[in-house]
């Protein structure tokens, strides 16, 4: 019986020839990241609830500080001075400020056919490069880290065929909500949707964290590319190699198949308060909005900075919109310092934040207030999520997303 | 001639306006909603203590620090009758002059007094304590006009013909 | 009768000659108001009973204390500042442009000789180019706003010389540092500072700033120094007879006169808590710190940011230590990405955050918890000032700041 990748992956972390859905098993992970969202927790877990504290692995472990840096109020920095400190006694890798967690792991970390767990929802974002990445809870998370297993469930996979090649002007951004929009926001519950075909080939790295990332708001367990020539370079670039390459046997089995055609994507927006509530970006035209972010770990690298820079280019933000733009990563806002992006978005009027994540969660930075409407490439659009209980978040491309804080309401480069 | 009296709460040299109110809660909506968070960095329950007709008594440079007007509001929202001091910093003496806080210098009284005994004040002469009688100036025409309209938003009410 | 710089500059204002103690009311040159007390200004301006401005063109709105928006009702700040701004007829509006004080004398607002107010204690910086500037409530501020005057009492002066050339690794800041540890944290209050002398002549325009911002923190009144050909260029003006007057003339009467020979001078702190607190850098190596910040409108500038960038060039910040860099204005942030000067600093991992107020002023942008240490350039140390009241904030130059940060705990800059 065939495999798929995710099967694959599984298989080889639970030390066995073959594995199918529905079965349980206990995996050996091959890394373990964790932000400043939980962390605290995790270690007073850790410090007061075990009778043998023990990191089975400190090696394989990755705390991340990218929710509230720089911190914003007493209360977060106690939590980041705790992980911190933890992270000091255990030698355990630590970056802060560096970067969105996803966005650092998969320039550092990441590799093809590894099984990874991250006590983050995002956590799907490391399928672009063809490793099984899914987010746990802390609890999960302890184990994990105590035991360096863990048990999955292996689940179904879902099949995304793509085909054809994504018009001028039409993202990943936009492709990715038309998915959701389509199957659900739970509708790949507990599945993987394993992205393939001749269209997914022509998705660069990028594009495929921006598909994989938001794998999660359509429930899924994750999403995942086939480690292909592309995911090959990259890897290269970055000085790492993979762990093993893993392609979906011909009779691998799953449990749907969709097929989209790329061409035939346009740009959408998701409204409030779900993000499978995606409609025409025309039919959100014309709402007037407060603030306007391009960052996050959706769409705030490298290839979405141009996209927004070369809109912006010699306009100016209106006068009535806050436009955040945040890197994903120190990295990516050094490449954008030097191709002069970052001057391009500062001239503009734009807020250049340091890499975290700021907006897309509504801490810290950018926050929204009263009954404010924000457009937005970060990853949800829930009720609240970016500010004020009674504030709107709509979800756009970069490019969306940087013709409306032009506009100063929801517009398309073609408006502005 | 006016007098009163109240109970007092020592404080030291410097009280700075963020010891006063911190920047946290500045964009708070009202100075209500701020005056339980006065002097926290320093006692966190002094706000809660203070009753109304109290006095704080402190040493030099009182108020120092920003141009934050919530400060001498704050203080008079928590019911402070006035603030005696060695000295007072430039900006929080005008504000307090503008929302009719009473601000005395006075160099000697901190150096005696215990906190929760009772002083007597009267005004533009002395503040008694202890037996012992502390002298006060009175304050100059100008700012006396001010206090006499009752602030400066009063003051300039009636410039504008509204009261 | 001789004046000093402040006399010179009330007289021009009010036609005659003026004596410290007497109580004049001045024509206002231009007023600033930031964001945190926009509400309370348009309130009082309305409580007033005021229908117009006195003069909208002389009124500047300044965002920075609350960009970006960090808590819920933060944004409420900018619509209120909007819809003021929009009912009274205001033009010079900077929503995200950067520190207030910065942009007050970047963006050309204020004049040698001018008189400015603004509602923030700080605003004494504008006497890095000759202005009288002082920080008053929002209470003063809605009264300029529909009169154009204030009532003031004529400061006296103490005088500082500084003369000779400052050694290397000093810089601006620590002349001003060691200025109010020796004067007191009140020493100046209600007076005027006026600089002058050798040093002070070659200081770039920025390096005065950074002295005249922080002698509020000495209770000065205000801080002024004689506008010379840095500063028409800096202003992109030329001076007219007026501003080339503003001298401390030889017999005029100062309270006080205090004399530094620049040679002398060495890099200091300001220690937890006070700001008048002075100790010599030297005398407090190796104290462990956990973050350094770089910013603000004491330090915030292209010549602050460039000489963090060579100490940090080609270096790493400590384990586990953060930097935090705010450059304080678009423009100096944008210069300082054309001098490569961010890039240096990101490279060496330095989180470099938007122009605004952040850290300095304790609302966000690298807030500390207890046990732990900043060395930090901006202008205030008070206790819970950033985080709670058990963080231990000590202000130093962008030099020293900078050599901390590579050190992890405090050392003296080479």
């Amino acid at each position: 019986m065939g495999m798929t990748i995710a099967e694959k992956i599984i298989a080889a972390a639970a030390g066995v020839d073959s594995v199918k859905p529905g079965d349980i098993h206990t995996v050996q992970l091959d890394r373990l990241m964790s932000n400043d969202g939980t962390t605290h927790l995790t270690v007073d877990m850790y410090k007061n609830k075990l009778n043998h504290p023990h990191i089975a692995d400190t090696k394989k472990l990755v705390f991340i500080v990218d929710h509230n840096v720089p911190s914003d109020c007493p209360k977060t920095a106690a939590s980041q001075k705790k992980m911190r400190d933890f992270a000091k006694e255990n030698n355990i890798d630590f970056w802060e400020g560096k970067g969105v967690c996803h966005q650092v792991m998969i320039e550092n970390y990441v590799r093809p056919g590894e099984l990874i767990f991250g006590a983050d929802s995002h956590t799907c974002s490391y399928g672009a490069l063809g490793a099984f990445g899914t987010g746990v809870g802390c609890t999960d998370f302890l184990y994990g880290m105590v035991t360096g297993t863990s048990w999955v469930l292996v689940p179904e996979s879902v099949k995304f065929n793509l085909i054809g090649k994504l018009p001028e002007g039409v993202t990943a951004r936009d492709l990715i909500l038309t998915i959701i929009g389509e199957v659900g926001a739970n509708g790949c519950n507990y599945q993987v949707m394993e992205f393939t075909g001749e269209g997914a080939k022509t998705l660069s790295i990028s594009d495929r964290m921006t598909l994989c990332n938001m794998a999660v708001e359509a429930g899924a367990k994750t999403g995942i590319f086939e480690a292909d020539e592309k995911a090959m370079e990259y890897l290269k670039e970055h000085g790492r190699e993979p762990k093993a390459v893993f392609h979906s046997d011909p009779d691998a089995k799953y449990v749907r198949e969709y097929t989209f055609d790329l061409s035939k994507v346009r740009p959408v927006v998701a409204k409030p308060d779900f993000v499978d509530n995606v409609v025409p970006a025309e039919e959100a035209c014309g709402i007037e909005i407060n603030e306007a972010f391009l960052g996050s770990c959706n769409n705030g690298r490298i290839e979405d900075l141009r996209v927004g820079a070369e809109i912006i280019k010699g306009k100016k933000v209106s006068d009535k919109v806050r436009f955040l733009v945040v890197p994903a990563s120190q990295t990516i806002y050094r490449q954008a310092l030097k191709e002069g992006l970052i001057d391009i978005f500062m001239e503009a009027g734009a807020i250049v934040m340091n890499p975290n994540c700021s907006v897309c969660w509504g801490s810290c930075q950018g926050v929204i207030g009263e009954n404010e409407v924000l457009i937005s490439t970060g990853t949800r659009n829930f009720k609240g999520r970016a500010g004020h209980p009674s504030s709107k978040v709509y979800l756009g491309s970069a490019a969306t997303v940087t013709a409306s804080a032009i506009a100063g309401k929801i517009a398309l480069p073609s408006e502005i | 001639m006016e007098k009163f009296t109240g109970k007092v709460w020592v404080l030291g040299d410097d009280i700075d306006t963020d010891i006063i109110i911190p920047t946290e809660y500045l964009a708070l909506k009202t100075i209500d909603d701020m005056k339980q968070y006065g002097f926290s960095p320093l006692r966190p329950e002094l706000a809660g203590q203070i009753q109304k007709g109290d006095i704080i008594v402190a040493g030099k440079n009182f108020g120092c620090g920003s141009s934050r007007e919530q400060a001498p509001e704050i203080i008079k929202a928590l019911g402070v009758q006035c603030v005696i001091a060695k000295s007072f910093a430039r900006i929080f003496f005008r504000n307090s002059i503008n929302n009719g806080l009473l601000l005395i210098e006075q160099p000697d009284l901190h150096d005696d007094i215990k906190e929760g005994d009772t002083v007597n004040v009267v005004m533009n002469e002395h503040v008694d304590y202890d037996g012992k009688q502390y002298p006060i100036a009175s304050l100059p025409e100008n700012l006396m006009s001010i206090i006499q309209a009752g602030g400066l938003v009063k003051a300039m009410r009636k410039l504008n013909g509204l009261d | 009768m001789g004046e000093t710089v402040i006399e010179k500059i009330i007289r021009n204002n009010v036609g005659h000659a003026v004596k410290p103690g007497d109580i004049v009311t001045v024509n206002v040159d231009r007023v600033m108001i930031h964001d945190i007390f926009i509400p309370f200004v348009a309130d009082k301006f309305e409580e007033m009973g005021f229908k117009k401005l006195w003069d909208p063109d002389k009124v500047v709105l300044i965002y920075d204390h609350l960009v970006p928006a960090s808590q819920l009702d933060d944004t409420r700040h900018f619509h209120t500042g909007d819809a003021f701004a929009e009912k009274y007829g205001m033009k010079n509006v900077h929503r995200s442009d950067g520190i207030c004080h910065q942009l007050m004398t970047e963006a050309g607002y204020v004049k040698p000789g001018n008189i400015v107010f603004g509602t923030d204690s700080h605003t004494t910086t504008y006497g890095c180019v000759g202005a009288f500037s002082s920080g008053i409530g929002y209470t003063e501020m809605a009264s300029i706003l529909g009169t154009g005057t204030m009532w003031i009492k004529v400061p006296e002066t103490i005088k500082v010389v500084i003369e000779g050339e400052l050694p290397e690794n000093v810089m601006s800041k620590d002349v001003i540092l060691r200025l109010i540890g020796d004067l007191g944290a009140d020493g100046a209050t209600y007076r005027a500072l006026e600089f002058t002398g050798s040093a002070v002549k070659n200081m770039s325009v920025a390096s005065r700033m950074t002295m005249s911002n922080m002698a509020i923190e000495a209770g000065a009144k205000c801080a002024l120094f004689t506008p010379d050909e840095k500063t028409a260029e800096y202003c992109e003006i030329e001076l007219n007879d007026f501003q080339k007057s503003l001298v401390g003339d030889e017999d005029a009467k100062y309270i006080k006169t205090v004399t530094y020979r620049a040679e002398d001078l060495v890099p200091v702190m300001a220690c937890p808590s006070q700001v008048d607190k002075i100790r010599d850098v030297s005398t407090l190596e190796g104290t462990e710190i956990d973050q350094v910040f770089i910013g603000s409108c004491t330090n915030g500038r292209l010549e602050d940011l460039a000489a963090a960038a060579e100490v940090l060039k080609g270096k790493k910040v400590a384990d586990y230590v953060k930097l935090i860099v705010t450059p304080a204005s678009r423009k100096i942030y944008r210069q300082a990405i054309e001098l490569g000067i961010l890039d240096t600093l990101a490279e060496a991992g330095a989180m470099i955050t938007h122009p605004g107020c952040g850290l300095c002023c304790g609302r966000a942008g690298g807030i500390l918890t207890d046990g732990e240490s900043v060395v930090a350039t901006n202008n205030r140390n008070f206790l819970g000032r950033m985080g709670t009241s058990k963080v231990e904030i000590y202000l130093a130059s962008p030099k020293t700041a900078a050599a901390c940060a590579i050190a992890g705990k405090i050392v003296s800059p080479k």
